[in-house]
Formats: C-alpha cells, structure tokens, sequence
C-alpha cells in the first residue's frame, strides 16, 4: 500500500511536466516593406500578413504579398528589352492544437501576367519527451501555369510536390538545434520560356548567336540542414546554420551561416550575420556551346552555373513603449538589411566589350536587401 | 496489492518516461523560451528571405520555412 501511495505522489508530482500541452503563438499582424535591388534587377512590394487565434486551438492566418518587378538585368540586356511587371501572391492558413499535436494546412495563389501558381500545403507537428522533442512531417503540392508574353498560344504546366521532416530538440537549457529534410520533385516546363543559349557561330557577325534553353522535364532535389541556436552566458544568442543540397540536374550546393542576436536595454535588438552559399553547375550548363542544338538540354541560367555567393546582413528592432501605441499588448519596427555577393565560375559578362568571344571576363553583381516592417501583437 | 502497484507501474511508465526524461526541465527553460532562442522569430521576414535565396540559388529546401516554394520564376 505504501508503495502504491508512493507512486502515486510521484505520478501527482509529474503531473504538471506531463501535461503541459503546447500553445498556439499570439496574435500578430505584419506590415512590410520589401526591396531587393541588384543586377540590373529592382523587385520590391508591400507584404501584410495577419495571425489570429479563435478560441484556444484554432488559428488563422492570411498573408498579401506583391513583387514589383523592374528587369534589365544581364539575360534581359543580353537577348531582350528592359521589362516591368507585377506578381501578386494571397496566401490563408489554418492551424488546429490538440494536446501536444498541431495540425497545419495552407494554400497559397500567385499571379503574374505570365505566371500563375496554386500551392496547397499540410503538416503535422508533436512535441515528445516533455516538449525537448517536436517532430513535423509536411507536404505541398503545388500546379504552376507558365505562359508567355506575345505569345498567346503558349500555355504549358508544372507540377511541384515537396516532402519535409523537421527535428526539433532542446539539448541544454542554453542550446536548441533543429535537423530539417526536405525532398522536391518537379514535373513539366521547368526551362524559362524568355531565356537563351549562346552557341558559337562563325556566320555571326559577333561570332556566337542565340537559341532557346531547353531542360529536362523532371527534376528530384534533396536538401539536409542541422541549425543551432546557443544562449551565451549574457542574454544574447549566436545561431549556426549548416545545409547540404544535391539535385537530379548534377547541382551540389551547400550553405553556412553564423548569426549573432544581441538585445541591448529594453527596447532595442541588433543581429549580425555572414552567410556564404556556393554550388556547382547543372550538367547541360554551359556559356558558350561549340555549335547549335550541341545538346538534348542546354541551360545558360547563371543560376545554374557554378558560383558562390556571400552575404552580411545587419538588422535593429526597436520596441515601441506601449503607451505610444496604447491598442496593442506590443509593437516592434524593425529594419534589415542584407548585402549579396555574387561570383560566378563560368558565366561570362557577354556585355563587356572588346572582349574574345569564349574569353568574357566573367560576370559578378552584388544585391541589396531591405526588410522594413512594424509588427503588432493584439 | 503487489500486482496492482506492478500493474500500475507498467501503465505508467509511457507518461513517466516522458516525464522523467526531459533533463532540462520546464522551470529550467527560461532561456530557450527567449526571443532570441528563436529560429523564426518573425514569419514574414524570414519568409522574404528563403523567397530571396530560392530565385537567387538553384539549391531549394530544408530551410525550416514552411508551405512550398514561391511559385514564381
């Protein structure tokens, strides 16, 4: 009988470790502000999401996004004429809690005037072993309509599907580290209707001439990421990211990134990153084929090139006294700011001039990110 | 009583091993519950980012960011 009572006092003691269920996250709404501007290339746009709870295990969600696009980058100056144009994106999301178990789904549309993409997405996540552990599988499949401008008999589609496992485990009560897995597989006009090759050609006055790209109509990726984030001994934190990426196409890319997040007083918080991507080139890529139709597929995508890329970003929040803004429980502005770097291996600058075809000095640009946004929790 | 204390064990041990398992426990997590501990501390600006990087890099994926590409080209 003691002992049943013993247990019993130890099973009470626990009680409140085994359960205290998850919570949904509060409500919140964005505003946003965004801009890239590098490579000839401007996009920027407003981007307004809104969060909101009902009840104690349901949540919503709606995000409105616009792209403003302005191109004359080096593909557009290349082989067209500066181009302008607008992509809208509307997403909603619904979130159901029960115990420690959330269930997620969402469907995203997006719109350009010779684009147009519908994504449906669900998952699942649950915590384990008194919350240390969340486990989320998910999945998305989304049917994209490519169209081209000029062009109205043109009308070809993409399917998309994506497979993701997400690891979540508190190591210490200083360190949280994250495994992410995520395979995609792509089927349909993968190729960009607009983009060219460049082949050599001895008739041509420049000595090469241009054809359409041509991919392959299916493509599987695979991508692995381990992140961490450590609590140091003062309250700031510095986060590590490492990924490792390899395709069907014969891309291989992997990416680190070191973040530091330092609060400084109560109202302020500053974050510091370098991130560095690099990846090798798709197996049909080339800048320069030694003659038309070289190949069943020919890529000149400087995206699928071989590059590398770095990044430095800089950040501040600002936390607004609430007696400024007396509606909401809080209130953050926050602006960052994220400069690219880009080299590319074997994508040459065929806008340099004087230069021997083949013999291009090769390309580089660099890129300019703005996030300017003012969060409010209600 | 012997086997009704075993039973009971038996029965529990899935909620106790959860339980007993956690070796940060819930009073120990002020920390890892800091907004800085957060890897997506605001959805909307983390969202922007991965867009960036997709259409910049041919690599897609594992990026903790949730849903299923941008749909763009």
């Amino acid at each position: 009988m003691a002992a049943t009572k013993r247990l019993l006092l130890a099973f009470a003691l626990l009680l409140p470790l085994i359960v205290q269920a998850e919570v949904l996250a509060p409500d919140r709404l964005d505003v946003m502000y965004h801009s890239y501007d590098g490579g000839g290339a401007t996009i920027d746009g407003p981007s307004v999401l809104i969060r909101k709870n009902i009840g104690n295990s349901v949540a919503v969600s709606a995000n409105y996004y616009v792209d403003m696009v302005s191109s004359a980058s080096i593909d557009v100056l290349a082989t067209a004429s500066e181009y302008t144009e607008e992509r809208t994106e509307y997403s909603i999301g619904a979130e159901y809690l029960n115990d420690r178990t959330i269930i997620r789904a969402g469907y995203t549309s997006s719109e350009e005037n010779d684009y147009s993409a519908q994504t449906g997405s669900i998952n699942i996540s649950q915590s384990f072993f008194g919350d240390l552990t969340t486990l989320t599988l998910g999945m998305s499949y989304g049917e994209d309509t490519v169209g081209q401008n000029g062009n109205t008999e043109f009308e070809e589609d993409v399917a998309r599907r994506r497979y993701q496992l997400n690891l979540t485990q508190i190591l210490t009560k200083s360190l949280i580290a994250a495994f992410n897995f995520e395979s995609a597989v792509d089927e349909g006009f993968l190729n960009n209707p607009y983009r060219q090759v460049r082949y050599l050609d001895p008739n041509a006055a420049q000595g090469y001439s241009y054809q359409k790209e041509l991919y392959p109509e299916t493509r599987n990726s695979d991508a692995a990421a381990l992140r961490a984030i450590y609590y140091l001994p003062y309250r700031a934190s510095l986060r590590a990211d490492y990924r490792l990426y390899e395709d069907s196409w014969g891309i291989e890319a992997s990416n680190w990134e070191l973040r530091y997040t330092h609060p400084w007083g109560e109202r302020w918080l500053f974050e510091l990153k370098y991130r560095s991507y690099e990846q090798t080139q798709a197996d049909f890529y080339s800048d320069l084929f030694p003659y038309r139709d070289a190949q069943n597929f020919l890529a000149r995508d400087k995206e699928l090139s071989e590059y590398t890329s770095d990044t430095i970003g800089l950040g501040v929040t600002y936390y607004v006294p609430e007696q400024w803004l007396w509606v909401f429980d809080k209130s953050t502005v926050n602006l960052y700011w994220d400069n690219f770097q880009f080299d590319y291996e074997n994508f040459r600058n065929v806008l340099a001039e004087d230069a021997v075809v083949g013999e291009e000095p090769m390309y580089n640009f660099d890129a300019n990110v703005i996030r300017l946004y003012f969060s409010f929790w209600y | 009583m012997k086997y009704l204390s075993r039973g009971m064990l038996l029965l529990a041990m899935p909620l106790l091993l959860s339980a007993c398992s956690p070796w940060v426990k819930p009073y120990e997590r002020a920390h890892l519950a800091d907004e800085v501990m957060s890897f997506d501390r605001d959805p909307i600006a983390n969202g922007y980012l991965h867009h960036v990087y997709e259409a910049r890099e041919a690599a897609r994926g594992a990026d903790g960011a949730s849903g299923g590409g941008c749909g763009c080209n």
